[in-house]
């Protein structure tokens, strides 16, 4: 049977993607450019037994995620600009809570207000940095409606396999896009599950490391109750300021992501082989940068193309290696040049690093890009 | 046709004009089998402000999704048209509402109007059909979609008590274009 297709928006592929990795929850407060993420949940959610809640505001919405995910459901929010920096605090919650959940963050310009409808990659270092203290973060950046649809699952995938919150931010450009998405059939993606406890309700620890770094968490309402706090706590939930308790915590949380950066690390390489010049890009901007790139060919310029899949992690030892082999990268962003720190920090100077950054609400067009190519090959 | 073909249609909020792309990128990718990407740039403002819908159409992988020289472009503003018409190809053709946009830009490009909205309005009987009007009309000028795909597009997102009017606005579009040509 020929596959299903449809003529989709970014956001429509995201709430799609998450139904399709068996979302059953979700807590938002709509916000431009975001809102038909949740519009198409409220619609679907109802029709598979899930559960859809409008809440009192970005914050409300975040702790709503979190215990829906706790009681078992896998649960996404949905919000953009002003809103992901209200959930901040909470992100950082389910972070030492270890409950899986996913936000779906679509960029616009800001800081606070910003412009609303207008494009922007500028909350890339919010996804690590937003919220304060150590944590684990993983964030992917998808650049196409197909995209969207797949990165959904894994980052659902991600949550759960790493008990993480996992953020997906395309920016308002690939979100408000429409483009052709053939829907996988069930089983063709994978979809990951939370590991369940394996011992007796009386005998279970939400934080037992002896399963792992990542320990079995149990649903609410299964007959297994444990103490959740945004403290440091101990294997059994309950806070503990025991010095070596809370290192080892900290380390553990972290290690999560950083011992596995390989199974969460995404990228995409185009025409780098021989290339001089390479391109670094994400999001929208990596089909400017795509498009630059084959003029570039064209006029006989070896220019090649990196594409950040995962932000965070970020991919380091792939940049490294790009930049001992090329003689300069240009990092094209809709920011005041969030992503060129990170390249350079892992060229550690071994290519000049050309920053092209644009803030004003319009995309960065192939032009600029080609431009930038003559100047540094 | 291996080059991109840039559609671009504008004119005040509220008017469908996204809505008159996503059908046009619809008829293309769905029904014509065409790679097409749709987007769009719109204000603040719930109702007026000038806003834009874009469509390119390609029949190999569309990398960039906005437009950089436009092949076709629709204005139903005159604010949209002063906006807008900027990087409209040479040789490429733009569709005015002759009621509502009275200068025309310069340029070495084809010009055709009528009086969109008041074809609509006056001979469709529904001025809310003004945007399949003039999407009838840009399928007939740019010729970059079958007019049974758009026509199967348009006839695919309307309720079954509206098939007649948007069928005769899409009609009446597309031979006043013609016709103006």
């Amino acid at each position: 049977m020929a596959k299903k297709v449809a003529f989709l928006q970014g956001n429509e592929a995201g709430a799609q993607g998450a139904l399709y990795a068996g979302c059953k929850f979700f807590a938002g407060y709509p916000i431009t450019p975001s809102t038909e993420v949740a519009e198409v949940m409220s619609a679907e959610l109802p029709k598979v037994g899930g559960k859809f809640i409008q809440m009192e505001d970005e914050i409300g919405a975040m702790a709503a995620v979190i215990g829906g995910s706790l009681a078992g459901s896998k649960s996404l929010t949905a919000t953009s600009g002003p809103g992901l920096s209200l959930k901040q605090e909470l992100i950082g919650y389910a972070c030492i809570a270890e409950a899986p959940v996913v936000i779906f963050n679509v960029m616009r310009g800001g800081p606070s207000t910003g412009m609303p409808t207008g494009p922007s990659q500028s909350d890339v270092m919010s996804a690590k940095w937003g919220t304060h203290g150590d944590h684990p973060a993983i964030c992917l950046v998808p650049a196409s409606v197909q995209e969207i649809f797949e990165e959904t699952v894994r980052a659902f995938n991600l949550a759960e396999k790493y008990r993480t919150p996992v953020m997906i931010m395309p920016d308002e450009i690939v979100a408000h896009m429409r483009e052709r998405i053939v829907f996988p059939e069930p089983g063709e993606l994978e979809v990951i599950n939370r590991t369940a406890p394996s011992v007796p309700a009386d005998q279970y620890k939400p934080y037992d490391t002896k399963f792992g770094d990542v320990p079995p968490l149990a649903a609410f309402g299964s007959g297994y109750r444990f103490h959740v706090t945004g403290l440091n706590k101990a294997e059994d939930g309950f806070p503990t300021t025991k010095a070596a308790l809370v290192q080892a915590e900290e380390e553990r949380q972290v290690r999560k992501v950083d011992a596995n950066i390989d199974d969460i690390v995404t990228f995409e390489e185009y025409m780098l082989d021989d290339a001089e010049v390479a391109i670094v890009a994400f999001g929208s901007t990596s089909r400017s940068a795509r498009y630059a790139v084959n003029e570039a060919r064209k006029a006989g310029i070896k220019a090649g193309l990196f594409r950040i899949r995962t932000f965070w992690p970020f991919p380091d030892k792939q940049i490294k290696a790009l930049a001992s082999k090329v003689k300069a990268i240009i990092t094209p962003e809709m920011n005041l040049g969030m992503c060129t720190i990170e390249v350079r920090r892992c060229a550690e100077g071994k290519a000049p690093v050309h920053g092209i950054f644009r803030v004003d609400g319009e995309p960065i067009n192939p032009g600029q890009i080609l431009d930038k190519i003559k100047e540094v090959k | 046709m291996s080059q991109r073909y840039e559609i671009r249609f504008s004119g005040a909020g509220g008017q469908g004009l996204i809505l008159a792309g996503v059908i046009m990128a619809e008829a293309a990718s769905i029904y014509d089998g065409k790679q097409a990407v749709q987007s769009q740039s719109y204000g603040p403002e719930a109702r007026g402000g000038a806003s834009k819908s874009e469509v390119i159409v390609s029949d190999s992988l569309i990398d960039y999704p906005k437009a950089t020289v436009v092949d076709a472009l629709l204005a139903l503003t005159q604010e949209a048209c002063d906006k807008y018409s900027h990087d409209l190809k040479e040789g490429g053709v733009l569709l005015i509402d002759s009621d509502l946009v009275t200068r025309q830009p310069k340029g070495n490009f084809k010009v055709v109007s009528f009086p969109i909205i008041n074809t609509a309005k006056n001979e469709v009987g529904r001025e809310i059909v003004a945007n399949i009007v003039a999407l009838g009309a840009m399928v007939a000028l740019t010729g970059v979609v079958s007019k049974e795909g758009a026509e199967k597009a348009v006839l695919a997102r309307v309720p079954e008590a509206f098939v007649e009017l948007n069928k005769k606005a899409f009609q009446m579009g597309y031979d006043k274009a013609i016709a103006a040509k």
